[in-house]
């Protein structure tokens, strides 16, 4: 049961490694051919702006939308949440769509703010997990189907509905591989 | 508590990067076009290095000015050059707020000995290499991202191969020798013995490689990614062209899809003229030979 990991552009082989490390097949996904028995797929960090570019002129955007829409269990980090959030505030990007939230680009600052720091995440136990934010999108408003598993400074960071999983942050950058394990156990149920 | 400026935020956002093209522009109008080709960052400059290399003198940092107003008009991110060892344009660059700082030998050294001490810097920095031993200095002063130098300016591809095959050859090395030979190794390549060993572990640079100096079509754009790659930067081959935003955008679909011919052949046609290109031997200044 392999879970693809969409190849555009970013940080896919840092998704792919934590992958394998949890034991998981990996196909990275650059054509529509390659969506085809998905278990379930990792959006990456990256550029949102080139990601969703490429999508568009690959073929792949719909299909790809088509598939979450209708069940694929999906993790978008970082440039991820973008492209599944229904708004982009104050910009005309084109996203999938497919989660209710309402973010904002680059929010917590450039590249000098960009930060790490420790986070409780319930879901993972009372280890702190270490979050990098890098040029970090803010979910500023969520629905009411979301659920909200871990927050910084007052916002939502990490949040669930139904199959598709986001975090603002990366945990593909760091060794821990819980968030990875809680992806494949949980959300591809 | 917040960290910033990390080695794992600095290098982490290169990771970011990669897969894709940083191109390099000069006004906030060519910043909109490498955008909306799908750039994953631009470089900022006052001129292109077919340009500096016609126009001679010293080449610096370029004007704050020009940076900012590109910084304004676009929400991919921005790089900007500094001289080898400036590290106060480099002070500059970071009070500007600008991305990733590429301390280039494009432009004219401030310091023929000595590069800047990047680890003091909370932005993060990118230098060329032309083999495994540079890129590993560059690195153990800090550098989070390595380009292969190639040859600025030129359209000409040659250099930028050969400096991809010596990294890739120098990586694959390290790799088949026992351990006890390492160390002198690290001394033959004036590279830092911990990285070399870090090198020969893992087989691949602990830092994203892009490849720079001479990329003019989609082809060579997938020819780079082939040899190993992990994106590619486009200096005056794109807007020094016929037709940029086409080439642009041909550029960035050749790097994703750099394994599929058939993509490959869609996009390089009907792009128009490339830049005109230079012979290597026929050249005045080789850049290439600037950074110790």
């Amino acid at each position: 049961m392999p879970v693809g990991v969409l190849a555009m552009q970013g940080a896919f082989r840092e998704h792919r490694l934590a992958l394998e490390r949890c034991g998981a097949a990996v196909r990275e996904v650059r054509t529509r051919g390659d969506l085809e028995g998905l278990d379930a797929l990792v959006i990456p960090g990256g550029e949102s702006t080139a990601i969703s570019l490429l999508l568009r002129r690959g073929e792949l955007f719909d299909a790809l939308r088509e598939r979450i829409a209708s069940g694929l269990a999906t993790y978008g980090t970082c440039a991820g949440v973008i492209l599944l959030a229904k708004e982009v505030l104050g910009n005309g990007l084109k996203t999938l769509g497919l989660m209710d939230l309402a973010v904002r680009r680059n929010a917590y600052g450039r590249q000098v703010d960009s930060f790490e720091v420790s986070l409780t995440i319930p879901l993972l136990g009372p280890e702190p997990f270490r979050a990098v934010f890098i040029r970090a999108p803010r979910i500023e408003r969520v629905g009411s189907g979301v659920e909200v598993l871990a927050m910084y400074d007052g916002r939502p960071v990490l949040v669930r509905q139904g199959n598709c999983l986001v975090s603002c942050f990366h945990p593909e950058l760091t060794a821990d591989l819980r968030l990875h394990r809680y992806f494949l156990e949980n959300v591809l149920q | 508590m917040e960290e910033k400026g990390t080695w794992t935020v600095k290098t982490g956002f290169a990771e970011m990067l990669k897969g894709g093209v940083i191109m390099d522009v000069t006004t906030p109008e060519q910043a909109r076009i490498a955008e909306e080709a799908g750039a994953c960052a631009v470089m900022a400059l006052e001129r292109v290095p077919a340009d500096i290399r016609a126009a001679g003198g010293v080449a610096r940092m370029a004007d704050p000015e020009v940076i900012v107003a590109i910084m304004q008009a676009v929400s991919i991110p921005v790089m900007a050059k500094v001289r080898i060892g400036h590290f106060v344009e480099a002070q500059i660059l970071e009070a500007l707020g600008v991305d990733f700082i590429d301390e280039s030998e494009v432009l004219t050294p401030a310091d023929e000995e000595f590069h800047i001490d990047k680890h003091r810097f909370k932005v993060p920095f990118v230098c060329g290499a032309r083999d495994l031993g540079e890129a590993l200095r560059r690195i153990g002063e800090g550098a989070a991202m390595i380009r292969t130098k190639g040859e600025a300016g030129t359209g000409n591809v040659v250099e930028a191969v050969r400096h991809m095959r010596r990294m890739m050859d120098g990586i694959r090395r390290l790799t088949a020798l026992p351990p006890e030979e390492l160390m002198t190794a690290a001394k033959e390549m004036g590279a830092p013995y911990e990285l070399v060993r870090q090198v020969a572990a893992t087989g691949r640079l602990p830092v994203v490689n892009f490849a720079a100096g001479g990329v003019a079509t989609p082809a060579d754009a997938a020819l780079m990614m082939q040899l190993g790659a992990d994106g590619v930067f486009v200096g005056s081959g794109i807007f020094k062209s016929a037709n940029p935003a086409a080439r642009a955008r041909a550029i960035v679909m050749a790097v994703t899809h750099y394994q599929d011919p058939q993509v490959l052949a869609e996009v390089s046609r009907g792009l128009g003229e490339a830049m005109p290109g230079l012979e290597i031997a026929g050249l005045a200044a080789r850049l290439q030979e600037r950074g110790w």
